[in-house]
C-alpha cells in the first residue's frame, strides 16, 4: 500500500508496510513503524528543501524556488495513507509533496537544474515538478488549478474500479492553500467531488498567507474547514504541525472515501518558515519575526523528534543517522545533478504532442 | 464536399451526425465517456446527444454542474489516468470559464512533465453567429485555441466531417476540439453508417479552379462555395480550400494551390484582427510570395462584439457577396 519505491537506493528506509498501516488505522494510534515513517518523511524534506533554497539563492541552479519548509507534516502525514495507485495534485510549494510521496532526490535536483535526468527532463522545473508513474500529477503554477484536476483522477479511480468489479477505489488528494480556496476552480470542484461522491480528500494546508498576504485580508472566515459545509461534505480541522493529528485526520478522510463514503476537506493550520519564494524568513514587511519565532516553537521535526525519544520508539541516535543519510542522499543527489546532461536544443520541440503513428 | 454535391449516399443532418459520431466513440471505446452542461437527460441544446443517455447510462454519460473550469479539469485529471474524456462546452464562448483549464494545464501538461503524461481528451464546442444570440452566445474564437501549442482544432462545416471529426478525436491521443457550427445544425450530407475518421492536418478541396485560391474554414466554407458560384458566372474560376484542421494547418495544399491560382483571399467568420486568416495569409506571403499576382485579401468579421439586432449581425457576418466583391478587387475586376 505504501509508496515504497525502490527507488531510495541505499538509503535506510523505515517506511512501514502495508499491514502496519491497515492495522493503525484501524486503531487511529500510530504503530512505531508509523511514527518513524512520519519521522523520515518530514527529516527528507526539510533537508531538501534547505539545500534546494541554498542552490538558488547561490545562482546554481535556475529560477525561483517555493519552498515548503515547516509545513512537512502535512505531506509527511497525508501521504502515510496514499499508495503509488493514489494521486495527489500540488502546489506551487510542491517539492514536499514529490519528496513525501517517494520522490528520488537525484531526479528532483535534476529537475531544479533543469537537466536530462529529472522528473520531468527539464522541461518543468520547480513549479512543475511531477512523477506520473506514482500519482504525483504536477506541482502547478497556477493557484487552484489542483482540484479540478484531482476530481478528474477521482473519477478515474471510481470508473476503473466499478469496470474491475472492485468496492475499494484509489483515492486522489489535492493540496492547496487558504489562497487558493478563494478561486473558482476550487469551488467548481468541491462541487463536483460532493454531489458525485468522489474518492477525493482536500486538503488545505493553511499556512496563514496567500502569497504576501494574511489570510485575514483576505477571506473573511479564518476556518478554510467551514466551506465544507457549503459542499455538503465534512469539513476538519487539525493542528498541521503534528505529524499525527494530520495522519489522524487524514486517515479517516482517505478511509472514508476509499470505501465510497465520498469526499472530506481537511484543514491542516501550519506555517511557512520562510518568504513565499526562497529561504530568507526573517525581516519580512507583512509578518513579524516574532510570529515565526512562535510557530517555531512547535515545529513539526523537533516535535515530533521529542515524542519518538519519549516513547521509546527511537534514540537520539538514531533519529541523528536518520538527518545523517538523508544529508548523505543530498549530498551525491546534488553532484549527480551538477553532471547530469542538459537537454540537447535539438529536443525543444519533443513531447508538446503525443506521436501518432499517423504522425 | 457542399450538400449540393453530395452524392446520394446516406444522408444525415449535421445534428444527427454529431450524435452518431460520439455514440459510435463510446461504442468503440469502453474506457471514454461524455460529461457537459445538460448533455445526458436532456440530449444537450438544438438534441445534439439525445438519446445517448439512455444507450450507454449515467456512469458514462454525465451532466455536471454548470462549471467549465471543473469539466475541463475532469477530462485533464481523468485523462492522465487512463481513461478517454468526451466533454461538452456547449457554445465556445463559455470558455473563457476554463481558460486556465485549457491552456495551461490540458494543453501543457505533457511537455511540462517531459512527456510523461498522455492527454486524450476531446472537447466538443459550438461557435458562430447568425442566430441573433448576441455577444456571448455567437463568437467564433478558435484563434485562441490555435495559439496554444499542445492543442489540436478541427472545424467541421459537413454532416460527413462532423462526425469524423468526432471519431478522429476520440481516437487520438492528444487534446483535440472539435469546433461545430451551430449554423449548419440543419444541414444534410453524407454521411456513412460505419464509423470513420479524418486524416489529422489535411485540407479538404472543396472545389476545384485556376484563378483564386478561397480559403475558408467553418461556416465560411458554404459562404465562399456561393461566392465560388457568383464568380464563375463572370468567368472567374475560384478554388475552394478548407482546411478543416487549423491546428495543424495543411500549409501545403494551401501553398500549392496558391502556386497555381497566383491569387489568394482567406475567409473567416472571426474577426479580422489575429484570427487565423492572419497566421494563413502571412503564411503565403512567406512561402508563395513570387507566385502572387496581388496581395493576399482578408474577409471576416469587423473588430467588435457580435450584435444582437438581426440587421446589425447581418452586417457583421461575412457572406458570399462580400467574398465575391473582394476576389473581384483582388483581381482587379471591381
Amino acid at each position: 500500500m505504501l509508496g515504497r519505491s525502490d527507488a531510495r537506493d541505499g538509503v535506510p528506509i523505515p517506511l512501514c508496510t502495508e499491514d502496519a498501516v491497515a492495522n493503525s488505522s484501524q486503531a487511529m494510534e500510530p504503530s512505531e513503524e508509523v511514527l518513524q515513517d512520519l519521522h523520515f518523511r518530514m527529516v527528507r524534506i526539510r533537508h531538501f528543501e534547505e539545500e534546494a533554497g541554498k542552490l538558488m539563492e547561490q545562482g546554481k541552479s535556475p529560477g525561483a524556488l517555493h519552498l515548503y519548509i515547516g509545513e512537512e507534516a502535512v505531506a509527511s502525514g497525508v501521504m502515510v495513507h496514499l499508495s503509488d495507485q493514489d494521486q495527489i495534485t500540488s502546489t506551487h510549494r510542491g517539492h514536499g509533496h514529490l519528496v513525501a510521496k517517494g520522490g528520488e532526490f537525484k531526479k528532483m535536483y535534476a529537475e531544479l537544474y533543469g537537466r536530462e535526468t529529472g522528473y520531468n527532463k527539464g522541461r518543468g522545473g520547480s513549479m512543475h515538478i511531477s512523477n506520473v508513474d506514482a500519482g504525483m500529477l504536477g506541482a502547478n503554477g497556477i493557484v487552484a488549478a489542483g482540484p479540478p484536476i484531482a476530481v478528474g483522477a477521482a473519477f478515474s479511480n471510481k470508473y476503473l474500479a466499478r469496470i474491475a468489479g472492485r468496492d475499494s477505489m484509489n483515492v486522489a488528494v489535492p493540496f492547496f492553500g487558504d489562497g487558493a480556496t478563494n478561486e473558482g476552480a476550487f469551488h467548481e470542484a468541491a462541487n463536483m467531488a460532493a454531489i458525485w461522491k468522489l474518492p477525493v480528500v482536500f486538503v488545505c494546508e493553511n499556512n496563514g498567507f496567500g502569497e504576501f498576504t494574511r489570510q485575514e485580508d483576505h477571506q473573511a472566515i479564518s476556518d478554510i474547514a467551514d466551506r465544507a459545509a457549503g459542499y455538503g461534505m465534512p469539513g476538519v480541522i487539525c493542528d498541521g504541525m503534528d505529524a499525527v493529528a494530520v495522519w489522524e485526520a487524514a486517515g479517516e478522510a482517505i478511509e472514508r472515501a476509499r470505501s465510497g463514503g465520498g469526499p472530506t476537506l481537511v484543514e491542516c493550520k501550519t506555517y511557512r518558515y520562510v518568504d513565499h519564494v526562497g529561504l530568507r524568513g526573517i525581516g519580512l514587511n507583512y509578518r513579524t519575526d516574532e510570529e515565526l519565532e512562535e510557530w517555531k516553537k512547535r515545529d513539526p521535526i523537533e516535535q515530533h523528534e521529542k515524542r519518538l525519544v519519549e516513547m521509546g520508539v527511537m534514540t537520539e541516535e538514531e533519529i541523528q543517522a536518520v538527518h545523517d543519510a538523508v544529508m548523505a542522499d543530498i549530498t551525491e543527489s546534488i553532484e549527480f545533478a551538477e553532471n547530469s546532461p542538459l537537454p540537447d536544443p535539438a529536443d525543444l520541440l519533443n513531447d508538446v504532442y503525443t506521436p501518432t503513428a499517423a504522425s | 464536399m457542399t450538400a449540393a454535391e453530395a452524392p446520394a449516399g446516406r444522408q444525415l443532418v449535421y445534428t444527427l451526425a454529431i450524435t452518431e459520431g460520439v455514440r459510435q466513440a463510446l461504442q468503440e471505446e469502453p474506457l471514454a465517456f461524455m460529461a457537459g452542461e445538460d448533455v445526458a437527460g436532456a440530449g444537450s441544446v438544438f438534441g445534439i446527444y439525445r438519446g445517448l443517455l439512455d444507450e450507454f447510462g449515467p456512469d458514462r454519460v454525465i451532466d455536471t454542474p454548470i462549471s467549465e473550469s471543473g469539466i475541463i479539469g475532469l477530462a485533464v485529471g481523468a485523462g492522465a489516468t487512463g481513461l478517454k474524456p468526451i466533454v461538452d462546452i456547449m457554445f465556445m464562448d463559455f470558455i473563457g470559464e476554463c481558460m486556465d483549464e485549457i491552456v495551461n494545464q490540458l494543453a501543457k501538461m505533457r511537455y511540462m512533465f517531459g512527456g510523461k503524461a498522455t492527454l486524450p481528451v476531446t472537447v466538443l464546442t459550438m461557435s458562430g453567429a447568425g442566430m441573433n444570440l448576441a455577444a456571448q452566445h455567437s463568437q467564433s474564437l478558435e484563434a485562441w485555441l490555435c495559439h496554444t501549442p499542445g492543442l489540436k482544432v478541427v472545424m467541421p462545416a459537413t454532416a460527413y466531417d462532423v462526425k469524423g471529426a468526432i471519431i478522429t478525436a476520440a481516437r487520438e491521443p492528444n487534446p483535440v476540439f472539435v469546433v461545430m457550427c451551430k449554423g449548419l445544425m440543419a444541414l444534410p450530407g453524407e454521411v456513412p453508417e460505419e464509423p470513420y475518421d479524418l486524416p489529422i492536418g489535411k485540407a479538404v478541396v472543396r472545389r476545384e479552379g485556376d484563378g483564386l485560391t478561397i480559403v475558408a474554414h467553418g461556416r465560411m466554407i458554404h459562404e465562399a462555395t456561393k461566392a465560388a458560384d457568383i464568380l464563375e458566372g463572370e468567368g472567374v474560376s475560384a478554388e475552394v480550400i478548407d482546411p478543416l484542421w487549423l491546428q495543424p494547418l495543411d500549409t501545403d495544399t494551401i501553398i500549392d494551390s496558391v502556386s497555381k491560382t497566383h491569387n489568394a483571399l482567406v475567409v473567416h467568420e472571426a474577426v479580422r484582427f489575429g484570427g487565423v486568416g492572419a497566421e494563413i495569409a502571412a503564411q503565403i506571403a512567406e512561402l508563395a510570395f513570387d507566385h502572387l499576382d496581388a496581395p493576399v485579401g482578408r474577409v471576416a468579421a469587423p473588430f467588435s462584439p457580435v450584435p444582437f439586432s438581426p440587421v446589425l449581425e447581418q452586417t457583421y457576418v461575412p457572406n458570399a457577396e462580400r467574398i465575391a466583391a473582394e476576389a473581384r478587387s483582388i483581381l482587379g475586376l471591381g
